[in-house]
C-alpha cells in the first residue's frame, strides 16, 4: 500500500474519531462488508475533496468582504485590466469545477461497478416486506430445507448473501448500513441486492423508506455468524417447533392454538397455520420482538401480547382477550420456541 | 353575533370529518364483547314488539374509512373469501346485492360472524377479536353500497371483480330475503 | 389599436406633466376604495403584495409544523404526539413548504417586481393574476382547512403509491392532497405566463437583452422552467386521484400499471421544483449584491448563460431521487453525470458574485449580511449534494438525516435567506419605511446560527442511522443526544421569525421613511416613489444602460404619448425592445374572483365525487363568459 493509499485509510479513521462514543449498531460508519467499506471509503473521499472547495469559497468570500478598491465613487467606473484579469481566474475556477466533478463521477461510477457486480450467492434470501414487518425466506434447491422467518436473518462470515426483495403492500426499503447500500422493494418487481458479512456481530437494519403508520418501528437484525454455526442455526429453524418441555408451555400452546393468534400466526408441528403474521416457529430463538421494536424476554412477549397498541400503535395485531393465566402460558410457551 | 354559526358548522364539520377518518387503532373497552340483539321480522308475540337491543357501537364504525379499509383487508385475511368469494358468493351466500337472510343491519351481521349461521356459516367467537368483526361487518354492508362513499374503500390493488365498495351504488337492506344456494342443498 | 386621429381627440401624456399628469393617471390605474374594489383588484403591485403576505403566512404555519416535529424528535420514546399525526405533521410541512411557499413566494416577487424592474404599468394578463392568486389561495386554505378537520394528507409530501393509493390510504386524505396539488400549480402555471410575456413584450424602451436586470432574466428562466415542470406532478396527482377515486389502475402493478411511473412523473417535476425554488434566491442575490458591493455586476453574460444551462440541466436530473428504486445500473450513472454537471453553472454564478463583492467596496447592511448566510449554507449543501449525486453514496445516505440536512441547507440557504435579505431590501420600495437594522442583525444571527445548530447535527443522525419520516426512536439508537440539540437549533430558527415578524409590523407603523431610493441601487424600481404609485411610472422611462439610474444621473429620458384617458402601456419588440404599439391594459374585474370561486368548488367537489366536474363546468363557463364579456370601457373599445 502506497502512502497515499494509506492516508486515504487513515483519513477516515481520523474524520470519524469525534464519533467513536456514538451507538453505532446501525451506521454507514461501522462498515464490516467490503461493500460497506468501498462506500464509507467513497464517502470520506468526497467529504474530503468538497469541504476542501467549501473552505476554498468561503475564504474567497472573506477576502472579497474587505474594502479595497480606491479608485472613483462611481459605480460604473471599472478598471478593464482587472476586469480581464478576473475573467480569466473566474473561467479557470469554471474550468477546474469541471474537472473536478468529471473526477467525482468517475469515481462514482467506478464504485457504482463494484457495488452491483454479480457475485455467485452462497445464501439466497427472499425478503417480503409486510407493513411493518419482514418475512425471510430461506431459499434452498431441496425444498425441505427452505424455512421461513421474520425480522431476523442469520448470515455466514465471509460467504455472499443474495437478498431478493418484494414487497406484499406498499414500498419499503432494505437497509443495514454495516452490510450494505438500501435497496427498496417495490410491488410488482424484485430487486436484489449482495452483501459479504466479514466479521461475526449483531447488525441492525431498519425500514428506510416511509411506509405507513409504523415506518419507524420497522426494524430487523442480521446476525453474522461463523459458518458451522449458521449451519446449526439453519438446521434448526428448518424444523417443526421444538416440544413443549414443561405443562406450563403445554398449556400455552393449547392456549395459543386456541386464540385468535393462530389466525394469522403459523407454529410449524402445530394446528397454528396463519399468513397473515409473522411466523412463529422458532420466535424464542429471536432476539427482538415486535420487528426489531422490544428485546426477547418472556415479559416483553407478554406486554406485546396485552397492548400492541401501546407498543406501536397502528400495528396490525390486534388486542386479543385473554385471561392473565392463559398470556401467562402463551408467553411461556413463545419464549420456549427456540 | 354572526360568528356564532359559522363556529358552529365548522364545529359539526370537524366532528363529521374526524368520526369519518380517525384512526381509531386501540379499541375501547378493551377486548370486551357487545351484546346485540336486533329482530329479523316485525312479527312477535305479544303486544309490545320485538325486542332490540343494541350496543351503540355502530357508529364507531359503520361510516369510518379508516375501520372500513381495515375491514377489506380482514375479508381477504381471515379468507371469507373462500366461501363469499369477494361478496359475489359461492358455497355461501353473495354480499353485495340487497338480499339479507340473517339481517342486514350491522348489528345481524356483526352477531352472524361471531355466532355462525346454519348450513355452514362458522362461528368466529373467540377466533377472530371483537373489534375486528365489527370492522369485518362494517365492511360488509359497504360492499351492497350501505357506507358513506367518502369513506368506503375504493378499487384493490389485487384482482376485484365487481366495482370498489365507494361506486357501489346504495341498496336499502331487504329483511328475510331469500334461502342461500347452501341452503338449498339436501340436509 | 386605435388610429391616431380619432375623434373625440384623446388625451395624450405628452399634454400634461407633473402633479396633475400623477394624479391624473392615479385614477384611472387605482383600485377603488370599497370591499368590491378591493376583491377586483388588478394591479400587479396589490396582488403581489397579497401574494407576498400569504405566503409568509403559510411559511409560519409550515415553520409552526416543523417545531412540533422537532419537539416530539427531541427525545427517543416521546409521546408528544402519535404516529398518526406526525405523518400528517411531516405531510403539511413538506406541502405548505413546496407548493405553498417555495413555488409561489418567488412568483409573488415577481409579480411585484418584474413590471417596475422592465418599466412597464402593469403585469401582462392582470386579471389572470387575480385569478390566480385566488386559485392559490383557496387551494392553501383548502389542504390547512382539511387538517384541522382531520383530513390532512398523511402519505409525505411525495405521497408515493401504493401507499397513497385506494388500498392503502383509506378516506379523504390522500385526494386533498392529490386535488390541491393540481389546484394551486395551475396558478403557478398561470403566472409564469404572465412574467414570460411581460418580459418578452412589456419592456422599456431600449432594454434590449443584454440590458435585462439578472433578476428578471432568473425569474424568466423560472417562468419556463415552471412551465415545463408542473404539468408533470398535475399528470401525477390527477392520475393518482383517478385511480383512487374512478378505479382506474395506472399504479396497479397487478392490473398492467406501474408504481414507479408515479415516482418519475413526481421526480420529472421534482427536481425542477428545486431550482424553482432556487432561482427566485439567485435573482434576489444578483440584484442584492450590485448595490451593496458598489459596484456593476461581474460576468453578466456568464451569469445569463448559466441560469439558461441550468434551466435545461434541471430537467435531466430526477432519477437521482430514485436511485435505490432498482433501476438499470448504466441508465442511473448517466443521471450521476448530469447531476454533478450541474454544479458547473452554479459554480459559476457563485464566483461571479464573489468576483463582484472582491472588486467592489462592500457596504454593511442587513441584505448583505443575508447574503453571506447564503453564501455559507447554500455552498455546503450544494456540495452534500454532489455526494447524493453518486449512486453508491446515495443508497447509504438516501431517505437518512443527512439528505434531511442536504436539501434544508439548500432551500434555507438558497430560498430563504436571499429572501429575507430580498424583504430588507424592498421592503422600503413596497411600504415606503426602512426596517431597522438593529433587529436585522439580531435576525441575521438568530437566523444563522439556529439554522446550522438544528441542521449541521442532522447529517451525524443520517451517518449514524436515522431515517427520515420516523416519528419516534429508541433510547438504545443513540440519536437523542443530536436530536435534542436540533430541536434547540430549531427553537433559535423560529425565534429569528419572530424577530422578522415584530420588525415588519414595528417599522410598518414607525420606521425610518425611505426616498425613492434608499439604497442608491441601479434598477429602474427604484425610479419611483416608495411605495410605487398605480400606474408605476408617470411616463415610461427609457432604458440606455443596465443599471439605469447608475447611468443616468440627471434623471431618465421617457417616452411619451400614451393615453391618460384610459389603461394603456407600451408594447415593445422581443430583442431589441424597440416600441411597437400602444396595447389598453384590462381593467378591474370581480369575475377573476368568481372564477376561482367555481373552479375551487369544482376541484373540492371532485374530491366526493367525479360528477362534480360535470356540474362544475356551467358555473365555470358562466364565469368565464362573464369575464370576457364586453363592458363598455375605454380599455374594451381599444
Amino acid at each position: 500500500m502506497t502512502t497515499g493509499a494509506l492516508a486515504l485509510r487513515l483519513l477516515p479513521i481520523a474524520l470519524a474519531l469525534p464519533l467513536a462514543s456514538c451507538n453505532l449498531v446501525q451506521s454507514p460508519l461501522n462498515p464490516v462488508s467490503p461493500q460497506a467499506r468501498d462506500l464509507l471509503w467513497l464517502f470520506w473521499l468526497f467529504t474530503a475533496v468538497l469541504a476542501a472547495i467549501w473552505l476554498a469559497v468561503m475564504l474567497a468570500l472573506l477576502m472579497s468582504l474587505r474594502a479595497r478598491r480606491t479608485f472613483g465613487a462611481d459605480p460604473l467606473a471599472v478598471d478593464p485590466r482587472r476586469e480581464s484579469r478576473a475573467g480569466i481566474l473566474v473561467a479557470g475556477l469554471a474550468v477546474a469545477t469541471g474537472l473536478a466533478v468529471l473526477v467525482l463521477t468517475g469515481l462514482s461510477f467506478a464504485g457504482q461497478r463494484r457495488l452491483f457486480a454479480d457475485e455467485a450467492a452462497a445464501v439466497t434470501i427472499r425478503a417480503l416486506g409486510h407493513q411493518w414487518w419482514w418475512e425471510f425466506q430461506y431459499e434452498n434447491a431441496d425444498p425441505s430445507q427452505g424455512f421461513n422467518t421474520a425480522n431476523e436473518i442469520h448470515v455466514p462470515v465471509g460467504q455472499t448473501v443474495l437478498v431478493k426483495l418484494e414487497s406484499t403492500d406498499v414500498i419499503h426499503s432494505f437497509w443495514v448500513p454495516s452490510l450494505m447500500g438500501k435497496v427498496d422493494l417495490i410491488p410488482g418487481r424484485q430487486n436484489t441486492l449482495r452483501f459479504t458479512a466479514e466479521r461475526a456481530g449483531v447488525y441492525r437494519g431498519q425500514c428506510a423508506e416511509f411506509c405507513g403508520l409504523q415506518h419507524a418501528k420497522m426494524g430487523m437484525l442480521v446476525v453474522a455468524e461463523d459458518p458451522e454455526t449458521f449451519a446449526r442455526w439453519r438446521e434448526v429453524q428448518s424444523q417443526p417447533r421444538l416440544e413443549p418441555a414443561t405443562d406450563e408451555a403445554r398449556a400455552g400452546e393449547r392456549a395459543f392454538v386456541a386464540a385468535p393468534c393462530s389466525m394469522c400466526h403459523q407454529v410449524r408441528g402445530t394446528r397454528a397455520a396463519g399468513h397473515n403474521g409473522p411466523e412463529l416457529t422458532h420466535v424464542g430463538s429471536r432476539r427482538t420482538l415486535a420487528a426489531g421494536t422490544l428485546p426477547m424476554s418472556r415479559g416483553n412477549l407478554a406486554a406485546w401480547i396485552v397492548d400492541p397498541h401501546g407498543i406501536k400503535p397502528g400495528v396490525n395485531m390486534p388486542l386479543v382477550k385473554l385471561d392473565p393465566d392463559e398470556l401467562n402460558t402463551i408467553a411461556a410457551y413463545l419464549e420456549g420456541l427456540k | 353575533m354572526t360568528r356564532h354559526p359559522l363556529a358552529l358548522i365548522t364545529l359539526m364539520l370537524a366532528l363529521g370529518a374526524c368520526q369519518r377518518e380517525e384512526r381509531a387503532a386501540r379499541p375501547s373497552p378493551v377486548g370486551s364483547e357487545t351484546q346485540e340483539q336486533v329482530a329479523l321480522v316485525k312479527l312477535s308475540p305479544g303486544v309490545p314488539g320485538p325486542t332490540t337491543y343494541t350496543s351503540g357501537k355502530a357508529k364507531e364504525f359503520e361510516g369510518n374509512a379508516y375501520h372500513l379499509s381495515q375491514g377489506k383487508k380482514l375479508f381477504t385475511w381471515y379468507n371469507c373469501n373462500g366461501c363469499h368469494a369477494s361478496g359475489g358468493g359461492g358455497m355461501g351466500p353473495a354480499l353485495i346485492d340487497d338480499r339479507w337472510i340473517y339481517g342486514g343491519s350491522i348489528e345481524n351481521i356483526v352477531q352472524t360472524i361471531r355466532e355462525g349461521r346454519p348450513n355452514g356459516m362458522p362461528s368466529f367467537r373467540g377466533r377472530v377479536p371483537d373489534d375486528q368483526i365489527w370492522e369485518l361487518a362494517a365492511y360488509v354492508r359497504s360492499m351492497s353500497g350501505n357506507a358513506p362513499a367518502s369513506a368506503a374503500p375504493a378499487r384493490s390493488d389485487s384482482l376485484h371483480p365487481h366495482p370498489a365498495e365507494n361506486r357501489t351504488s346504495p341498496s336499502p337492506p331487504v329483511s328475510g330475503g331469500i334461502v342461500p344456494p347452501s341452503g338449498l342443498l339436501p340436509q | 389599436m386605435s388610429e391616431a386621429a380619432t375623434a373625440p381627440r384623446e388625451l395624450r401624456d405628452s399634454e400634461l406633466d407633473g402633479p396633475a399628469l400623477s394624479a391624473r393617471l392615479a385614477r384611472i390605474w387605482g383600485t377603488q376604495r370599497s370591499i368590491v374594489g378591493w376583491l377586483s383588484s388588478v394591479d400587479h403591485k396589490v396582488i403581489g403584495r397579497r401574494y407576498i403576505v400569504t405566503a409568509f403566512l403559510f411559511l409560519f404555519m409550515g415553520g409552526l409544523t416543523a417545531i412540533v416535529m422537532r419537539l416530539q424528535l427531541a427525545q427517543p420514546e416521546s409521546k408528544l404526539v402519535g404516529p398518526d399525526t406526525y405523518n400528517q405533521l411531516f405531510t403539511m410541512h413538506g406541502s405548505t413548504m413546496m407548493f405553498l411557499f417555495g413555488v409561489p413566494i418567488g412568483e409573488a416577487m415577481a409579480v411585484y417586481l418584474v413590471p417596475l424592474m422592465v418599466g412597464t404599468r402593469n403585469i401582462a394578463f392582470p386579471r389572470l393574476n387575480a385569478f390566480s392568486y385566488w386559485v392559490y389561495l383557496s387551494g392553501g386554505v383548502f389542504l390547512w382547512i382539511s387538517f384541522l378537520l382531520n383530513i390532512g394528507p398523511d402519505v409525505g409530501w411525495f405521497a408515493y403509491v401504493p401507499l397513497s393509493g385506494p388500498e392503502y390510504s383509506p378516506g379523504k386524505r390522500a385526494d386533498v392532497w392529490a386535488q390541491m396539488i393540481t389546484f394551486t400549480e395551475l396558478s403557478g402555471l398561470a403566472v409564469a405566463i404572465e412574467i414570460i410575456v411581460t418580459v418578452l413584450k412589456q419592456r422599456a424602451p431600449g432594454m434590449s437583452l443584454s440590458r435585462i436586470p439578472l433578476f428578471v432574466w432568473a425569474l424568466f428562466v423560472n417562468s419556463f422552467i415552471i412551465i415545463f415542470a408542473l404539468p408533470a406532478v398535475m399528470v401525477a396527482s390527477t392520475f393518482l386521484i383517478l385511480d383512487r377515486l374512478i378505479g382506474t389502475q395506472l399504479f396497479n402493478p397487478a392490473e398492467g400499471g406501474d408504481a414507479l411511473l408515479f415516482q418519475h412523473l413526481f421526480w420529472f417535476f421534482g427536481h425542477p421544483e428545486v431550482y424553482i425554488i432556487f432561482l427566485p434566491g439567485t435573482a434576489f442575490v444578483s440584484a442584492i449584491i450590485p448595490t451593496f458591493a458598489r459596484r456593476e455586476i461581474f460576468g453578466y453574460l456568464a451569469l445569463v448563460l448559466s441560469l439558461i444551462a441550468t434551466g435545461f440541466l434541471s430537467f435531466g436530473l430526477w432519477v437521482h431521487h430514485m436511485f435505490t428504486t432498482g433501476l438499470p445500473q448504466l441508465g442511473a450513472a448517466f443521471f450521476t453525470a448530469n447531476s454533478m454537471l450541474i454544479a458547473i453553472p452554479n459554480g459559476l454564478q457563485i464566483f461571479c458574485w464573489i468576483a463582484t463583492l472582491w472588486d467592489g467596496r462592500p457596504v454593511w447592511r442587513t441584505p448583505l449580511l443575508f447574503v453571506c448566510g447564503f453564501f455559507f449554507i447554500f455552498v455546503a449543501g450544494g456540495l452534500s449534494g454532489i455526494m447524493l449525486a453518486s449512486v453508491p453514496i446515495d443508497t447509504q445516505v438516501h431517505d437518512t438525516y443527512f439528505v434531511v440536512a442536504h436539501f434544508h441547507y439548500v432551500l434555507i440557504g438558497g430560498n430563504v435567506f436571499p429572501l429575507l435579505a430580498a424583504i430588507y431590501y424592498w421592503f422600503p420600495k413596497f411600504t415606503g419605511r426602512m426596517l431597522s437594522e438593529r433587529l436585522g442583525a439580531w435576525n441575521f444571527w438568530l437566523a444563522f446560527i439556529g439554522f446550522n445548530v438544528a441542521f449541521f447535527p442532522m447529517h451525524i443522525s443520517g451517518l449514524m442511522g436515522m431515517p427520515r419520516r420516523v416519528y419516534t426512536y429508541g433510547p438504545e439508537m443513540g440519536w437523542g443526544d443530536l436530536q435534542l440539540v436540533s430541536t434547540a437549533g430549531a427553537l433559535v430558527l423560529f425565534a429569528s421569525f419572530l424577530v422578522f415578524v415584530w420588525n415588519v409590523l414595528a417599522s410598518l407603523r414607525s420606521g425610518a421613511v425611505a426616498g425613492p431610493n434608499p439604497w442608491g441601487a441601479g434598477t429602474l424600481e427604484w425610479a419611483t416613489a416608495s411605495p410605487p404609485p398605480p400606474q408605476n411610472f408617470d411616463h415610461i422611462p427609457v432604458v440606455t444602460h443596465r443599471e439605469p439610474l447608475w447611468a443616468e444621473r440627471g434623471g431618465l429620458p421617457v417616452v411619451t404619448g400614451l393615453s391618460i384617458r384610459h389603461r394603456e402601456l407600451v408594447v415593445s419588440s422581443v430583442a431589441e425592445a424597440e416600441p411597437q404599439l400602444r396595447e389598453s391594459s384590462p381593467a378591474p374585474s370581480i369575475w377573476p374572483l368568481i372564477a376561482a370561486v367555481t373552479v375551487g368548488a369544482t376541484f373540492i367537489g371532485s374530491i366526493f365525487t367525479p360528477y362534480a366536474v360535470l356540474w362544475g363546468a356551467p358555473p365555470i363557463a358562466a364565469a368565464l363568459t362573464g369575464w370576457f364579456w364586453p363592458k363598455n370601457t375605454p380599455e374594451d373599445e381599444e
